[in-house]
């Protein structure tokens, strides 16, 4: 904890302009639009809204290296009362089954209960992605039960079993609270057979390489947390760093970048794109504005042009078919397994 | 500098397909079906490989493992321990073979 965002750094990559600018000088012969072509998406259309993913901020009480949202505690965009109370009426109003929460840390939000509360009342299924340390601050350490009692599938990001690659990752100090969080999911039922109390786990590879296998992987994860701390969960996500924001100035600094955009280039598996997330989630932004995903959200590239543009205008059958915008940053959902806040896409 | 290993040449590895086609082809196919998952996972094989690559001392294994053993869910606290094995085994066949010096010494001494 306590690293410095891009934005308060005032390093150039703060800019969105800038990050897409770098990918796209990168002397790579890559065109995602080309791409995806080759697996018969000409160009690539969403299918529909499955997922409504609110980003309701950039806050957070950590600021993570590879934070594609460059959140931390120096950020103050946080999603006015007006944006909320439209997210929930357009979930009322479009039968969308999930509403998917994320942030920053998504329950610094003054109104994170509320949203939680109401879309539950609606009989939504609702995903809190939590930074798990945000349960050990002494104002929400409540949060646990809270997530329990309303039944909130949480999505917790845990980069390693080992302490050293968490803190790595995530900040000094990260590692012991994320287990003590764990710890309290579990007692609370969490991620223990038949509880029906649902704790994903979601990690990261700490550098410029690609995620392991998710099936392989949490077999190993379930054994060594079992294991070390006595901790169980759900399901394992693996998810790929995109080179976008702080893992994109991580790649530069370190020399990293074009290897890493090759590796994702070149690991392009065309049996990834009908799955990908974007095809079926629609993000919105602190703001109220709509996106194809969260990564798109956090490099400015809003939805296509003829589809709403706010989540005070939207329609799922404005939006569903619209086509998806698209960069070389996307080549991170397509590599090996594929990428999505689901995890992997294909095999 | 010109030196005798050059990073880049790993990419060049699939040169050697070029002069014996049917050869490489076998390689290939045996050396992928070695690395699949069997009684063994990939990631423990993966780190099996990172230790003979430690072993023969090839720098371009070494790289290429590094990133495999990464990729397939290894920490680096795992990683160097694979690697201690391999430096344990290396050391203690040096040493073992102190008892080839002992029984020589023996036989030429009084």
């Amino acid at each position: 904890m306590g690293l410095v965002t891009l934005l308060n750094s005032k390093s150039p990559l703060a800019d969105s302009a800038a990050q897409r600018a770098t990918l796209d000088a990168l002397p790579i012969d890559a065109s995602f639009a080309r791409a995806v072509a080759s697996a018969g998406h000409a160009p690539l259309r969403t299918r529909g809204v499955e997922v409504l993913q609110v980003n309701v901020g950039k806050r957070c009480n950590q600021a993570c290296h590879h934070c594609h949202v460059d959140a931390g505690p120096d950020r103050t965009e946080v999603m006015p009362d007006a944006v909320v109370d439209a997210c929930l009426a357009f979930l009322e109003r479009s039968g969308i089954a999930t509403l998917d929460i994320t942030g920053g840390a998504p329950e610094l939000h003054p109104r994170f209960k509320d949203l939680v509360v109401c879309a539950r009342a609606a009989g939504r299924h609702v995903m809190d992605r939590c930074n798990l340390t945000i349960t050990q601050l002494p104002n929400y350490a409540d949060l646990p039960e809270f997530l329990a009692r309303h039944q909130v599938e949480v999505v917790a990001s845990l980069p390693s079993f080992a302490a050293r690659q968490t803190d790595a990752q995530r900040g000094e100090g990260v590692f012991e609270q994320s287990i003590a969080a764990l710890r309290r999911f579990n007692q609370l039922g969490y991620g223990v057979e038949g509880s029906g109390l649902i704790l994903n786990l979601v990690t990261n590879p700490v550098g410029a390489f690609l995620p392991a296998g998710q099936a392989a992987l949490e077999r190993d994860w379930k054994r060594e947390l079992a294991r070390r701390f006595g901790i169980s969960f759900n399901r394992l996500y693996t998810i790929t760093n995109m080179p976008i924001s702080r893992f994109l100035e991580f790649l530069e600094a370190s020399g990293n970048l074009q290897a890493y955009m090759e590796k994702l280039v070149g690991a392009f598996n065309p049996a990834t794109v009908d799955g990908l997330m974007c095809r079926s989630t629609l993000s919105v932004g602190w703001d109220g504005r709509l996106y194809d995903c969260d990564f798109n959200q956090m490099i400015d590239l809003g939805v296509e042009s003829g589809a709403p543009q706010t989540i005070f205008d939207a329609s799922v059958q404005g939006l569903t078919g619209r086509r998806i915008a698209v960069g070389r940053h996307c080549f991170g959902c397509t590599a090996g397994a594929g990428s999505s806040c689901g995890g992997t896409i294909a095999g | 500098m010109d030196t005798y290993y050059h990073p880049k040449d790993l990419g060049h590895f699939p040169d050697m397909g070029k002069e014996a086609p049917e050869l490489w082809q076998k390689f290939l196919e045996w050396y992928t079906a070695v690395f699949k998952e069997g009684a063994l996972t990939e990631r423990e094989k993966a780190l099996i490989a990172l230790a003979v690559a430690h072993t023969v001392q090839c720098p371009y294994c070494i790289d290429a493992y590094s990133t495999a053993c990464l990729e397939k869910g290894s920490t680096p606290e795992q990683m160097t321990e694979a690697v201690h094995v391999a430096a344990a085994i290396r050391g203690g066949s040096s040493l073992v073979h102190g008892v080839q010096m002992r029984n020589h010494v023996e036989k030429l001494s009084m």
